[in-house]
């Protein structure tokens, strides 16, 4: 019971097209890693306001320059999506998945020289849930109803309630580990347990960091002797950076400029269909919308397809209307998909009582980069139903304080979570804040609770499976596409022959797995 | 002199007055966009809870003219502040580690100040010369190929020009690195030459302005009588222009000149965008789009100040280049 495993992205079929079709290195794990070299890094998704607080990581720069690289959590996703100990070496639950003991790696210091143990797991949890504090992985250590000491390297948790997942929330980007007693100093330096240590940080321009001289890791991972990250937040300027050799490899690959940069001899691109997934939820308790079959004729009104090839440019996968991931462990892949079908959405329609729909859409490119014009697609698609779709241009300023969650019908977007409760309870359970759908379902809640509490694999597949169901047949939400994540590195790099799709570049780990050739 | 003196003094006052008033504008303007600094921080994952807590913390939900009036009284006592981002980590951390605004502005209104400098450097004497010279040769090839290529460039939007500049001087032939990021301790040259593309870049905007002035103020005298005097009693064409005409064509082109030096402190984000370098326009810009009001108010304040004191000196130097002005009657 100690280590899940998961049904990776590159193990399905269609990845492997996604492979051959960018030139990855299929005989990459043939020439093995080295150590050596500097790896320059040109970030998107950096601000002046970062900070080495895991508790506020939102964006891509402190993800990729915090877990993995300075700091370490309990437990890491690997690139091909089991789940290993990171800080933890292995992990027990009781058959309720209530108790969880966790057994640390013995032996780790911190950059300070602190060694590390069961004091600073429990100190690093409690920051978390702290009086005044806003972090984002709050409902998770709020879960922990008891954190006990049991030896130096050993920690029980008692949960509220069951939670099968719960090594997989460990292994969190919030939830890192920092060095008992001393957390402010560790916040304000960058002192973890990770692979590289801070040299210098200037947050929202750039991050030196220099490789530790010994670490659990080693022959593992950390394969650079240094790193330096360049917050390069302008997409010109990013792919700018690469294709003059300023940088090694640049996140978040502007679609416009992808076919220019793949004519480059020295510049590879790489491309992961991920949990990333862009939505149109409606409010359903909200008229129209709150009848199911309104629901299903807007369902069968949307050309998926066409908003992937015109929107994303190709790079990514047509959605079901539930937000589980190729990379979620139990993503149904055998779910009928949901086509673009007038004829149907006529039927639903006349179901509904209805000749003709009129709804407005508002949309932002705040939501996500194209929504608007998504939107648009979705007008003219649906047009032919008899349903009206008025799009409602949306300032960007203020979309998810004013719009989201505010008018009944939106677009909006998620980068979606590494389990498939943690998913639907930040989302779709009854009640909870986010709830962008007003989501209430009894069977759905009752499957959501019950797999929760489940250890049995199988079974979780099936709760999961219908849960998803149910979803894609009467949800509130529109889930026409995944985007991909699309990275570029120059070819002087290599990595393993698995690429993490939690994350962009790698999972946010490439300093941990990539070498220089 | 004296009158100078008393010039400068009264601008001063005035200009410290403007000041004010651009700051209560700026934290009205700021105040008056949707959301506020605790939605804008916490953007998609802002739940109602964790909003007021953040507006507990940093006093958000004080009333408008109580929180303007602490922010003037600190700023008057020479406290910059705290911006609201930091005023968050502090609350989350509990503890005091604060980075105030002046330490996070000083290094990047350096570079500010350098790319500016550098620019001024490169761009006032490029544009007195050809603007003197297009006099001379008016009508000239040289002069329509001046016009045309400085009104070409200011006519560009900067980005295109900066993109065009790293395609021949970084991609083709690479001479400088598309990315100006200077570090601590580099040496003045390797400064320079890191920081060149954004200046030639800046230098391109700005040129046109200079050099079309210091053409048209240049021609505007040639018409006057004591030049024609000159030239009468066999004054070489180019003796006539930098002697005779150029000291009291000097007040609209140093004034043309202070309004682009100003230009290239306060307007410069999309070139800091392009290079990725870290001056004051990325760090307003991020300012803004988070709320961060007491971060926004102090770049505000630097960049009025740097309009108001440019201005200034322009004022003082043409009255110091014109004796008629030094002595009002």
């Amino acid at each position: 019971m100690s280590q899940f495993t998961r049904r990776g992205l590159m193990k399905t079929s269609a990845a492997a097209g996604v492979l051959a079709a960018t030139g990855m290195p299929a005989s990459a794990a043939g020439h093995g890693p080295k150590r050596g070299g500097t790896l320059r890094l040109g970030i998107a998704g950096a601000n002046t306001s970062d900070s080495w607080d895991g508790r506020t990581h939102s964006d891509s720069f402190m993800i990729m320059m915090a877990h993995g690289t300075v700091f370490d959590c309990l437990t890491e996703v690997k690139a091909n999506g089991e789940l290993v100990g990171e800080l933890a070496e292995s992990w027990e639950a009781s058959a309720d998945a209530k108790t969880w003991t966790f057994n640390l790696r013995k032996g780790v210091t911190f950059h300070n020289g602190k060694a590390f143990g069961a004091d600073d797991v429990i100190e690093s949890l409690q920051m978390h849930v702290a009086e005044g504090a806003k972090s984002a992985a709050k409902p998770i250590v709020a879960a922990i109803s008891e954190m006990k000491k049991m030896g130096d390297h050993q920690v029980q948790f008692t949960l509220a309630a069951g939670n099968a997942d719960f090594p997989f929330l460990m292994s969190d980007y919030h939830i890192l580990m920092y060095p008992a007693g001393m957390i402010d100093e560790a916040i304000a330096k960058g002192i973890g347990t990770g692979l590289y240590k801070v040299d210098s940080f200037d947050p929202g321009v750039k991050a030196v960091l220099t490789r530790v001289d010994s670490h659990y890791k080693d022959g593992e991972a950390g394969w650079f002797d240094g790193v330096e990250a360049i917050a390069i937040n302008d997409s010109s300027a990013r792919m700018n950076a690469l294709m003059t050799g300023q940088v090694d490899a640049v996140n978040r690959v502007d679609f416009k400029t992808e076919p220019l940069m793949k004519a480059n001899p020295n510049v590879e691109i790489f491309e992961v269909t991920g949990n990333q997934h862009f939505t149109f939820p409606m409010l359903t308790n909200t008229a129209p919308f709150d009848n199911v079959n309104v629901r299903k004729a807007l369902k069968y009104g949307v050309n998926r397809q066409e908003m992937v090839d015109k929107i994303l440019q190709g790079h990514g996968k047509v959605g079901n209307d539930h937000p589980i991931g190729p990379a979620n462990q139990y993503f149904a892949a055998d779910l009928p998909q949901l086509e673009y079908d007038l004829d149907k959405a006529k039927f639903y329609m006349k179901e509904a009582g209805l000749t003709s729909l009129d709804v407005s859409l508002s949309a932002s490119d705040a939501a996500f980069s194209g929504a608007v014009d998504a939107a648009q697609l979705y007008q003219a698609s649906a047009k032919g139903a008899g349903i009206n779709i008025n799009v409602v241009q949306e300032p960007a300023d203020g979309y998810w304080s004013n719009v989201w969650l505010k008018k009944p019908w939106c677009a909006c977007y998620w980068s979606g979570r590494a389990t498939e409760d943690w998913m639907f309870s930040t989302a779709y359970e009854s009640g909870v804040p986010w709830n962008d759908t007003s989501w209430e379902n009894a069977r759905f809640q009752e499957l959501l609770l019950s797999g929760r509490a489940e250890l049995d694999s199988d079974k979780r597949r099936s709760i999961y499976g219908e849960m998803q169901a149910i979803m894609s047949e009467e949800g509130g939400t529109i889930v026409p596409m995944y985007a991909n994540y699309v990275d570029a590195n120059s070819t002087k790099l290599a990595h393993g022959p698995d690429i993490g799709n939690l994350w962009q570049m790698d999972s946010s780990r490439i300093t941990e797995r990539w070498w220089f050739k | 002199m004296g009158s100078v003196g008393k010039i400068i003094l009264q601008r001063l006052a005035l200009g410290a007055l403007t000041l004010v008033i651009v700051s209560f504008v700026i934290f009205a303007a700021v105040n008056a966009l949707p959301g506020d600094f605790a939605a804008a921080i916490l953007g998609q994952g802002a739940t109602e809870e964790a909003k007021t807590a953040i507006r507990a913390d940093i006093g958000l939900d004080r009333p408008f003219f109580e929180r303007y009036f602490t922010w003037l009284g600190s700023i008057l006592t020479g406290d910059l502040g705290v911006s609201y981002a930091q005023m968050m980590f502090a609350t989350n951390l509990g503890g005091d580690q604060l980075i105030s605004i002046t330490d996070q502005i000083g290094p990047r209104f350096f570079n500010t100040m350098f790319l500016a400098g550098l620019t001024a450097v490169i761009a006032v004497p490029l544009s007195l010369t050809i603007g003197v010279l297009a006099a001379l040769y008016r009508g000239s090839v040289f002069d329509r190929v001046a016009n045309v290529t400085t009104l070409s460039s200011i006519s560009a939007p900067e980005f295109f020009l900066a993109y065009v500049l790293i395609l021949f001087l970084a991609v083709i032939n690479p001479l400088f690195p598309v990315i100006a990021l200077p570090e601590d301790g580099m040496s003045l040259i390797e400064r320079a030459r890191i920081t060149m593309l954004p200046a030639l870049t800046l230098t391109l905007v700005v040129t046109a302005h200079m050099m079309r002035m210091t053409r048209a103020a240049i021609l505007n005298l040639l018409a006057s009588p004591y030049i024609e005097m000159a030239r009468l009693k066999g004054v070489s064409p180019m003796r006539v222009i930098v002697v005779h005409a150029l000291p009291n064509a000097l007040a609209p082109i140093i004034n043309v000149i202070a309004l682009n030096l100003a230009y290239l402190i306060t307007g410069v984000v999309v070139v800091e965008v392009v290079f990725v370098y870290p001056g004051i326009g990325q760090l307003f810009v991020d300012a803004v789009k988070n709320r961060d009001i007491p971060m926004v108010q102090v770049c505000c304040l630097i960049f009025a100040a740097a309009y108001i004191l440019l201005n200034l000196t322009a004022d003082v130097m043409s009255i110091l280049s014109n004796p008629r002005l030094r002595h009002p009657k």
